[in-house]
């Protein structure tokens, strides 16, 4: 559905991006494109730097070399407010929940309604409320803490969250990993309206290739901190990418074998 | 009514609530000078504000996975501050006092930055800091106690009257209980005590979050310094110290506050403040010596949280 292979519909671009944590080197040499609308997957063992990488898309933490290029301009995010507040958001792997406050105060974590200086809970409440409806995903008290809710649940309040600020570039790490088949199927279909509206695009970390294919434009596949394959989705398969994955690790196991000889 | 019950064994202060009226009732039925004009500004002035004052600040760091051992060092310092301001450089009353408030915001200020900018546990940062402070205190002071100066005798009234202090720690109470529970700085005390990562992650500035809060408990070591040494019109090195700290984390801990982070309310605190308090004064007033008290006392304690943790499973199996 995507016609946006021209650059210039690109709305994020990453290049040469490499991160090092002293003498660890999690990404090496990252290119990557993402079209307005578009949903790409980005697949790659575990190791393989996918967190690495949202983390620094997200502006959690700084890349140690290489540009993020937001619609064209070159941007340097100080904070994940800042990227917030240039209309990236993230759902992380750990959902970034708080377990001892409700559902509608995670909802509207560090994005607090505010009178004067005191919270308006009411009006957090309700929208929560009116914002969970209107995707769909059911919690039968959103006063409650979020620590009685199934793991599931706690998924769909994180994507609903970051749905919720209507960002023009979502990343997802792993959202499908808790939930069962119906709320699996809630949060596809949930990307699925997004992308049908077009108005944001979605980067999707995931390891169901399946799922990868079924809501992905296109796939990347990340090994050793660099993308080694980029493919639309209608141009491959779950096989490909699983014998991609596993030829990679292949290839690992026989490097460590003749090392260790 | 059994809805009310309910309602009411679902918060977290109930216990302790429950504790401090069974208390406040059995001192008064055993004793007829419990509850009297005496007696009563004794209990709640001396043997209660100063511990629900420091408590308010312990809540607050407890909860955001923190706390500080070394207030009750700066309880001991900020009024000799305020002294030789006063006597010897001939500061104002008035601004002495601010600036011996302003040294407890200080002395939070380097416990943040040890614990949060170089990494130290606040366990050990404060252990550290609260020796500094009590070795400053001894050598500025030369181990004695002196007087509050004559010239600020008119700041009693405010600080150290018969009920001066019990209304500092109410009005302080009300104020917290709004902040941790009706603004964004309560809420993400929770949020970083609850999941420090996912707080971060969330945005929200967790480093600012818990060097607030050692500078809000700072802030109240140094007044309950200052109120005592109103309140007893002696400035003493041997004032304050671990007992005062070791009272207001017992009464935060009873009040329902985890140690753990994440949990905590300030009126349990109150609560388990004014606990402690009749502990304290009701038994001397029935006469037990002050050797076994301490028993009573440990006993007591244990008791309160006990009854604590049982309730908290209640109301567990209550929620679902």
């Amino acid at each position: 559905m995507t016609e946006t292979t021209t650059e210039s519909g690109d709305i994020l671009r990453v290049e040469h991006i490499s991160k090092n944590y002293g003498a660890v080197t999690a990404l090496t040499d990252i290119n990557l494109r993402l079209a307005k609308g578009e949903v790409l997957g980005l697949i790659g063992d575990n190791g393989a730097g996918k967190s690495t990488l949202l983390k620094i898309l997200c502006g959690f933490q700084p890349q140690s070399s290489g540009r993020i290029l937001l619609e064209g301009q070159e941007v340097r995010f100080k904070s994940v407010d800042h990227a917030r507040s240039l209309g990236i958001d993230a759902v992380y792997q750990d959902l970034a929940l708080v377990p001892q406050l409700s559902v509608f105060q995670n909802m509207f974590l560090n994005r607090e309604k505010v009178n004067w200086l005191l919270l308006n809970s009411r009006a957090m409440r309700k929208e929560s409320q009116e914002h969970l409806e209107e995707i769909g995903v059911r919690i039968p008290d959103i006063s409650a803490p979020v620590a009685q809710l199934s793991g599931g649940q706690r998924q769909a309040i994180a994507v609903a969250r970051s749905v919720f600020s209507n960002p023009k570039i979502l990343l997802l790490d792993e959202p499908l990993a808790a939930m069962g088949v119906k709320e699996g199927s809630l949060i596809l279909d949930l990307i699925m309206q997004l992308k049908e509206q077009g108005n944001v695009s979605i980067i999707i970390i995931a390891h169901n290739y399946g799922q990868v294919l079924e809501v992905c434009d296109r796939v990347n596949l990340i090994q050793d901190g660099k993308i080694t394959f980029d493919k639309r989705s209608a141009e491959t398969s779950a096989d490909e990418l699983t014998e991609m994955v596993v030829a990679e690790y292949r290839k690992a196991l026989q490097e460590r074998r003749r090392a260790a000889s | 009514m059994r809805t009310a019950a309910r309602v009411f064994l679902r918060q977290r202060e109930a216990t302790v609530f429950v504790v401090a009226v069974a208390l406040f009732i059995y001192f008064a039925v055993s004793s007829s000078s419990f509850v009297t004009a005496t007696n009563l500004p004794i209990l709640f002035t001396q043997d209660s504000a100063p511990y629900i004052i420091i408590a308010l600040g312990e809540v607050f760091l407890l909860i955001c996975g923190e706390i500080d051992l070394s207030v009750g060092f700066t309880y001991a310092l900020a009024p000799f501050l305020m002294y030789f301001l006063n006597t010897y450089d001939h500061v104002p009353g008035l601004l002495a006092i601010l600036i011996a408030l302003l040294l407890g915001v200080v002395v939070g200020w380097i416990n943040g930055f040890l614990t949060v900018t170089v990494g130290l546990p606040s366990f050990i940062t404060t252990l550290g800091t609260g020796f500094v402070l009590l070795g400053i205190v001894n050598t500025t002071s030369h181990g004695q106690p002196v007087s509050v100066p004559p010239g600020m005798a008119g700041y009693v009234h405010v600080f150290g009257g018969n009920w001066a202090p019990f209304i500092w720690a109410v009005a302080l109470t009300i104020i917290m209980h709004i902040v941790l529970t009706r603004t964004k700085w309560g809420l993400h005390t929770v949020s970083v005590g609850g999941n420090l990562l996912g707080a971060r992650e969330a945005g929200i500035n967790v480093n600012r979050i818990k060097y607030g809060n050692f500078m809000i408990t700072g802030l109240f070591g140094a007044l309950v310094g200052l109120q005592n040494a109103f309140v007893t019109n002696s400035i003493d090195p041997t004032a304050g110290g671990y007992l005062p700290m070791f009272y207001a984390v017992t009464a935060a801990v009873i009040g329902g506050t985890a140690m753990l982070g994440g949990t905590g309310t300030v009126i349990g605190a109150f609560l388990g403040a004014i606990v402690i308090g009749m502990l304290t004064d009701g038994f001397i007033i029935l006469g037990v010596s002050a050797n076994p008290l301490d028993i009573i006392f440990g006993a007591a304690v244990l008791i309160a949280m006990i009854a604590n943790v049982q309730l908290a499973r209640l109301r567990e199996r209550g929620a679902r």
